[in-house]
């Protein structure tokens, strides 16, 4: 981008609320794989003569999500009909929130800069589209799913107070965090359960009015989210430097291409018709209800990554990964409490529970971390102790004893099956005489393979021994 | 005994459970007289034989045992506009010709379950649209007791099954007056419950902030138990209220002695209203004033505004209610459209007939950006002054009595060419829709040798005062809603 | 306030109703009719008076999280004009050309 342009963001977030049933009725929230329009009933399907009702959990995520994020709770808010007709859209309405929703003015603070939140409200989700027909011709016809139809949505309206794709996608990323540790919601782009729509302007720098937006859709994660943005930065500083002017439209993201492209419609500029639904009465919010939803909100995010640091004293990474997952972070802290080592215990769990995406209990980690400390067996077998007493369950030493762990730090006994290792490998002997002398880590690798009980550390020294 | 098919709901249900007679007999009795007169008054769109005898043999199943319901075995027509579960529903409307709800409205399943026996579906204005039923997307009704003339609307089929002796009660819908006019004009006795009292659920919706299910019958007890069956919350309509049904009848047949009957002198010289109809309310008056109840001059200041008020406000829930008609998931489809967009267009341009058409781009017009607050805002403000109207005509007057409809019925084509002069025939129904009130219409004489019919309105919640008014003009007139011999 | 034909035009638009020939100048007497005597509520004083959407007083009844019983695809589908292999089935809808 040329100099001289400042960037202004703001941030559109659909998120599916954790609930069983959809917005408005009965059904159950189906799977991506789903047969068709099998996750339906009169109701989401817009038969005639259907009435809406709403789903309290529904509403509680939509508050729990207001709390977390500062926002004011009106007392009285109401839902509103959204009209245009549309195949995915069974009533030829979408039942929405206009000028009451579930709650306004909150803010989110990501590293440092404040993200002020315009409003959370809550409205139902549309049915999904399948296309016929090659990308030469036009699309013959096309086919409708409602099993998405009427599944809730909470949309999250932040003010444009971001600067840069990285700010954005960063935003993005602690709401999500925070989705998911009060349990609003799981949040997962692929599934659809989390959908950001930036919508982008530039101005020139100093200036305090907005440029045109234009607004994206289409994003699938984040790391689309970031590339989508830095193109369409790209492309309006272009129009603009070039003396043109940006159109306000929204864009679709081609992940395959790259790039966006334009998905105004050309014939006809819609008129949505807000009203207020007549089918269902104003929501009262019962201030009690919000006071204990409000007590029983978890640590939010923000603090309890302050509290791991300085409490704990934990490196800042560490702590953002442990407070960016409410599950590991209260492993750890339950890890801790009986004993273990802060930074060991943060360790593995960033660098071993993490990536396998299952969590041992704390009294099992506990005991392996015991082990680990004590050099009785190596980070290999503990890697594999902990595997096996998540899938049966059983104590690490349990698993230990079983399979005679043990690790081996004993020199003499190192001696004879690291001649081997050097003997074995001419060629890295050859380089390490020729001065490369970190193929010592090959050898290591070797000797730990012909060894595991090794200590990785005592054979490294061996091994430098031996090749003097 | 008299004719099995001019009995009222309570005779009926003392002969079934004498056995003076069964349900079989009782619904065949009525079937006889519809393949008789139907092809006359029109008043089905289509009978449901499978339902009937299925419903006949369990209520007579049941009579046998002693266990029978408040309804067992007694025949009911349900206007086309309540889905019935399998039974063609169309709303009287060709763009929902075929569809088969699989659902049945939480109104006529109540019935059902006690032990109501359904005929058939009978014809409306399209989407209830109407005070004629000449609006139907298949047929015109005829008033049974002119043949020449319309029975009301929009739930003109219903008034007229119940009229002409083809059913002993019917369910109808009223949103402006489309229960309590034909009812007036075919001399039976209808009935719009406060709004709130009965789901709606499985109704198809004209205006969802009006609308009300409602029974016809022939006297006023029928009436009452039928609402009272029906009433009460419903989880699947969040508007239905938590009142039980039964306080319908809480004292409704406690007579008028004592009580403040209301005459808004807007209503009484209301523009149009015939002197015949004016003469009929008179009499009425003098009968209930002789019966101990008081009567006094209440003021309705913009009842004016009614019409007007109600003309943005239901047709702009109506261009909302109905754009769910695309034939996608059901009625009728231009398959041949090149695309989507002109398969809406031609679908609903020729399934739609020209009075929804004329209300949807009515209604859209007053919804669509720069006009919202001159029209549909400023509707919904003075819908408020008239329920304020309500609320303070209240405070002198327990209920408040008038003409139902400003005239009897109309030749047929009399008001098709100029529907402002159809739209009037609700100025006197339309303001207890606006109001959200109760309100029934009961047969109140004749004028040039048609019905007329009293109309009472009594406060939210307050059916069982209007029921109490009506029900002591009743009995201190003796005039039951009579049976048409159809001419 | 009379309406122009291209109003018309608008309005049919936004409600997906076809205009045939005639269409125009009928909805446009119609409607200019009605609207004539709807002005009439722009004589009245509104400016303190708020609107009602909904006339009785009930409070919004929330519904418990439960999973009600829906319908079969055969079911969803068995009013359908066109239906395709469990989806509905509409004519192409125009995207970016």
């Amino acid at each position: 981008m040329p100099s001289g342009w400042e960037v202004v963001i703001g941030m559109e977030v659909h998120v599916q609320p954790r609930t069983r049933t959809k917005m408005f009725c009965g059904c159950a929230i189906g799977q991506p794989g789903d047969a068709p329009n099998s996750n339906v009933c009169e109701i989401c399907l817009g038969l005639p003569g259907v009435l809406p009702v709403v789903n309290k959990a529904a509403v509680e995520a939509c508050l729990k999500t207001a709390l977390a994020l500062d926002c004011e709770i009106p007392r009285h808010t109401k839902f509103d009909r959204k009209n245009y007709m549309y195949p995915d859209l069974p009533k030829g309405y979408q039942i929405s929130q206009y000028d009451l929703p579930t709650s306004r003015d909150g803010f989110l603070d990501v590293d440092g800069r404040r993200v002020r939140i315009r409003r959370v409200h809550l409205e139902e989700d549309t049915g999904k589209l399948i296309h016929a027909g090659d990308k030469l011709h036009r699309a013959l016809e096309s086919y409708v799913d409602l099993n998405r139809a009427g599944v809730p949505l909470m949309e999250v309206v932040s003010e444009p107070d971001l600067r840069s794709a990285d700010e954005a996608r960063d935003y993005a990323m602690a709401l999500r965090t925070l989705l998911r540790t009060i349990g609003a919601s799981e949040a997962e782009m692929e599934k659809g359960q989390m959908r950001v729509e930036p919508n982008i302007s530039l101005r020139r720098a100093g200036s305090e009015e907005l440029g045109v937006k234009t607004e994206l859709k289409n994003i699938n994660s984040f790391s689309a989210l970031h590339r989508a943005i830095l193109f369409e930065v790209d492309r309006q500083a272009e129009v603009l430097e070039s003396g043109g002017t940006v159109v306000q439209e929204t864009r679709g993201w081609s992940e395959a291409e790259r790039r966006t492209f334009s998905q105004r419609s050309k014939e006809f500029a819609e008129d949505y018709r807000y009203f207020p639904e007549p089918d269902l009465p104003p929501l009262e919010i019962d201030p009690a209800w919000v006071a204990e939803l409000r007590r029983a909100l978890p640590e939010l995010p923000a603090a309890r990554h302050g509290r791991l640091v300085a409490e704990h004293g934990l490196p800042a990474p560490a702590a953002a990964l442990l407070s960016g997952d409410r599950e590991l972070a209260d492993l750890y802290e339950a890890t801790v409490a009986r004993g273990a080592p802060a930074l060991a215990t943060a360790n593995w769990i960033v660098n071993e529970v993490a990536p396998t995406g299952k969590l041992p209990s704390a009294e099992n980690l506990g005991e392996l971390l015991r082990l680990l400390a004590d050099g009785a067996i190596t980070r290999d077998q503990g890697r594999e102790v902990q595997v096996e007493s998540v899938e049966t369950g059983r104590t690490p030493a349990e698993i230990v004893a079983e399979h005679g762990f043990r690790q081996v730090s004993d020199e003499s006994e190192l001696l004879v099956v690291a001649q081997a290792v050097i003997d074995a490998n001419p060629k890295a002997l050859a380089d390490y005489r020729g001065g490369k002398k970190q193929v010592i880590g090959v050898l290591v690798r070797d000797l730990t393979k012909r060894a595991p009980q090794a200590n990785p550390k005592v054979a490294s020294e061996v091994l430098l021994k031996l090749l003097g | 005994m008299s004719e099995l098919t001019e009995m009222t709901v309570t005779e009926a249900l003392r002969h079934l459970r004498l056995r003076s007679f069964t349900a079989a007999e009782l619904v065949t009795a009525h079937v006889e007289r519809i393949e008789r007169l139907d092809k006359y008054v029109k008043a089905f769109l289509r009978f449901t034989p499978e339902l009937w005898e299925r419903q006949a043999a369990e209520a007579d199943r049941r009579l046998q045992a002693g266990e029978g319901g408040p309804l067992t075995g007694i025949p009911m027509a349900v206007k086309d506009v309540l889905c019935v579960k399998g039974v063609e529903t169309t709303a009287g409307s060709q763009i929902l010709r075929g569809f088969r709800p699989p659902y049945t409205s939480t109104a006529v399943a109540r019935l059902f379950e006690a032990g109501a026996v359904m005929i058939g579906v009978t014809n409306c204005d399209e989407f209830a649209m109407g005070s004629s039923t000449e609006n139907s997307g298949y047929h015109t009704t005829h008033n049974p007791w002119d043949l020449d003339r319309v029975p009301g609307g929009s739930s003109g089929g219903s008034a007229a099954a119940v009229a002409s002796g083809e059913s002993m009660i019917s369910l109808g819908t009223d949103t402006g007056g489309s229960i309590r006019q034909p009812a007036a004009l075919c001399g039976v006795v209808g009935m719009k419950p406060t709004y709130g009292r009965v789901s709606r659920y499985g109704l198809i919706a004209f205006a969802s902030s009006l609308d009300q299910v409602g029974p016809f019958a022939r006297s006023v007890d029928d009436a009452a138990i039928t609402l009272s069956l029906m009433a009460g919350r419903d989880p699947l309509d969040a508007t239905s209220s938590e009142r039980p049904g039964l306080d319908v009848l809480n004292n409704y047949d406690g007579g008028v002695r004592g009580m403040r009957l209301g005459v808004p002198r807007e209503y009484s010289e209301v523009q149009g209203i015939e002197p015949g109809v004016k003469s009929a309310i008179d009499a009425a008056l003098k009968l209930l004033s002789a019966a101990g109840a008081e009567i006094v001059d209440v003021s309705l200041p913009h009842t004016d505004y009614g019409l007007a008020a109600y003309y943005i406000i239901a047709p702009a829930e109506c261009s909302s209610n109905l754009a769910r008609f695309d034939g996608v998931r059901y009625g009728i489809f231009e398959e041949d459209a090149p695309n989507v967009t002109d398969a809406y267009l031609q679908t609903r341009r020729r399934g739609f007939g020209i009075e929804v058409r004329r209300r949807i781009m009515l209604g859209t017009y007053a919804l669509s950006t720069g006009y919202y607050d001159a029209y549909y805002l400023k509707a919904q403000k003075v819908r408020t002054l008239i329920k304020r109207d309500f609320d303070e005509a209240f405070k002198k007057c327990d209920a408040i009595v008038s003409a139902t409809s400003p005239t009897v019925a109309f030749p047929i084509g009399a008001k098709t060419q100029d529907p402002l002069s159809m739209y009037l025939c609700d100025v006197l129904t339309l303001g207890g829709n606006l109001a959200g009130l109760p309100g029934i219409s009961v047969p109140c004489g004749r004028s040039e040798d048609l019905p007329v019919g009293l109309q009472v309105l009594a406060p939210q919640w307050g059916e069982n005062v209007a029921l109490r008014v009506a029900r002591a003009y009743e009995q201190a007139s003796g005039m039951k809603a009579e049976v048409a011999s159809v001419a | 306030m009379p309406l122009s034909r291209e109003e018309v035009r608008h309005v049919a638009m936004l409600a997906r109703l076809g205009l045939e020939p005639g269409d125009e100048e009928f909805y446009a007497g119609q409607l200019s009719g009605i609207l004539t005597h709807i002005d009439r509520l722009q004589a009245l004083d509104t400016e303190s008076i708020p609107p009602t959407a909904q006339v009785v007083e009930i409070a919004n009844p929330l519904r418990e999280d439960v999973i009600r019983p829906g319908l079969s695809q055969e079911e969803a589908l068995a009013n359908a004009p066109a239906a395709v292999n469990g989806f509905f089935r509409v004519p192409s809808i125009q995207e970016e050309a």
